[in-house]
Order: structure tokens, then C-alpha cells, then sequence
């Protein structure tokens, strides 16, 4: 699947989308964001804190309990502040 | 987005006319009795020891953004008895002075026109995918969400 990053998780990671094989065993967002920040140095300090980053599953908000199954595209993103 | 015209949402990353966009939401209609529009603006604040901020830059999610705020204008018109809205976000480096964000709610009274308004940006602010990096004297720092934000956005619920 095709996982995206903005602002500070973007930077930190160091690009903005990537395609993504997951393994059998992660089928949430949370367990996404916990294979990912097993990656490298970067992913790890993008997940450092890991209830502060968001994520959406196909453009729509997503909690980190959310099955990430049949998703075309993730994004994680720090808090918004637009406006 | 755009239904019959008169709920519109924009990103964008050049500037935005407000007073023409008041008239395009109420031109030719005799049922709106009320208009409310908020407008946002980049701020030239002061952080202690990291100097005035020069620019803000808005980053966004293409595509989210959009339908993000559709959510919340639905959401809106469910609630309130609107006749038009538009919302217009821009994106992309802003020094203060400059636009950010516009909302206009039309409604057949006041109440409804100034809630709607209210709701949509306590909603957008905590909602909608937008991130500011703030470019100040000597540092580039993402910006804090804040609390006082997320309780705006609550109470609503």
C-alpha cells in the first residue's frame, strides 16, 4: 500500500510517499505505525511518541485501532494547524 | 466541491477577494438574511528569544483537505438551516498580513450563520489536514497544536 507523510513526520523520515509491504501480523494502524518505526533512525523519531502522531486511511481520519485491510493509501501527519 | 452552486470549498495558494466572495455566495437571492464571514490572517507575533516571525508556510494534504472540509460543511448544513458557505484555504509561504483561511456562512437569520461559522472553523482547525511551519528570525519551527483548540472543536459535540 502507499503510505504518505506530512510536516514534522515527513522531515523526519526524510521523504513523502513510499509503497509499503506489511506483513501478515500487522492489521491496524497502530501496528503499522510500529512495523514502520522499526525502519530505521528517522521512522523511529517520526514514532517516537506514537499517540501524538495521526494517520487517515484513504483521506478520512483514522484511530489507531482502524484495520488498515483493503486501504489504498495511509497518511501520518502530527496534529493539525490550519486555519 | 460544489453542489448547487452556493457551498464552495477552495485550496489554494494564491490570495482570495473576500468581499467578492461574499457577493458570489448572495448575488440574485432574496431568501439569505444573513452573512457571517471570518477571515484569518498571518500574524507578525513575537516568540521571546526566537525573534518575530517572518513567515508562516502552510503545508497541506491534497485531496484530504478538500474532502475533509466538505465533511464539515456537511456536517454544518445538518445542523443549521444554511443557504450557501464557502470556505477557502490557502497554502504555501505567507508573511503576515497575508490571508489564510476564509469562511462565509449565509442563513435565513443571524443564529444559524454566526454557529455555522463558529463550528466550521473550531472543526477545521483540528480537523482539516493543514500543518504551519513558522519562519521566524533565527528558526523554522512546525507549530504546536493546541488544547484550547481541541476544546473549541468538543464543545460542538
Amino acid at each position: 500500500m502507499k503510505i504518505v507523510y506530512f510536516a514534522w513526520v515527513r522531515e523526519r523520515i526524510g521523504h513523502e510517499a513510499e509503497e509499503v509491504e506489511t506483513p501478515q501480523g500487522v492489521r491496524t494502524v497502530a501496528e503499522l505505525a510500529a512495523f514502520l518505526a522499526a525502519r530505521g533512525e528517522g521512522y523511529a523519531e517520526a514514532f517516537k511518541d506514537p499517540k501524538v502522531v495521526r494517520a487517515a486511511i484513504d483521506r478520512r481520519h483514522a484511530r489507531p485501532d482502524a484495520p488498515i485491510a483493503g486501504a489504498r493509501e495511509i497518511a501520518f501527519f502530527p496534529p493539525m494547524t490550519g486555519g | 466541491m460544489t453542489d448547487d452552486g452556493r457551498f464552495t470549498i477552495r485550496i489554494q495558494s494564491e490570495d482570495f477577494d473576500t468581499a467578492a466572495e461574499i457577493a458570489a455566495l448572495s448575488a440574485g437571492r432574496t431568501d439569505i438574511g444573513a452573512v457571517v464571514t471570518f477571515s484569518g490572517l498571518c500574524r507578525a507575533d513575537d516568540a521571546s528569544g526566537e525573534g518575530c516571525l517572518v513567515a508562516l508556510t502552510l503545508e497541506h494534504y491534497p485531496g484530504m483537505a478538500e474532502e475533509e472540509i466538505g465533511r464539515l460543511v456537511e456536517e454544518a448544513r445538518a445542523r443549521w438551516p444554511l443557504l450557501g458557505a464557502t470556505v477557502i484555504h490557502r497554502h504555501g509561504r505567507l508573511v503576515p498580513g497575508e490571508n489564510i483561511v476564509l469562511v462565509v456562512t449565509a442563513s435565513p437569520h443571524r443564529g444559524a450563520a454566526f454557529e455555522a461559522a463558529e463550528f466550521l472553523m473550531d472543526w477545521l482547525k483540528t480537523s482539516a489536514p493543514f500543518w504551519k511551519l513558522e519562519e521566524r528570525e533565527t528558526v523554522k519551527n512546525w507549530v504546536a497544536a493546541k488544547e484550547a483548540d481541541d476544546a473549541a472543536a468538543e464543545r460542538w459535540r
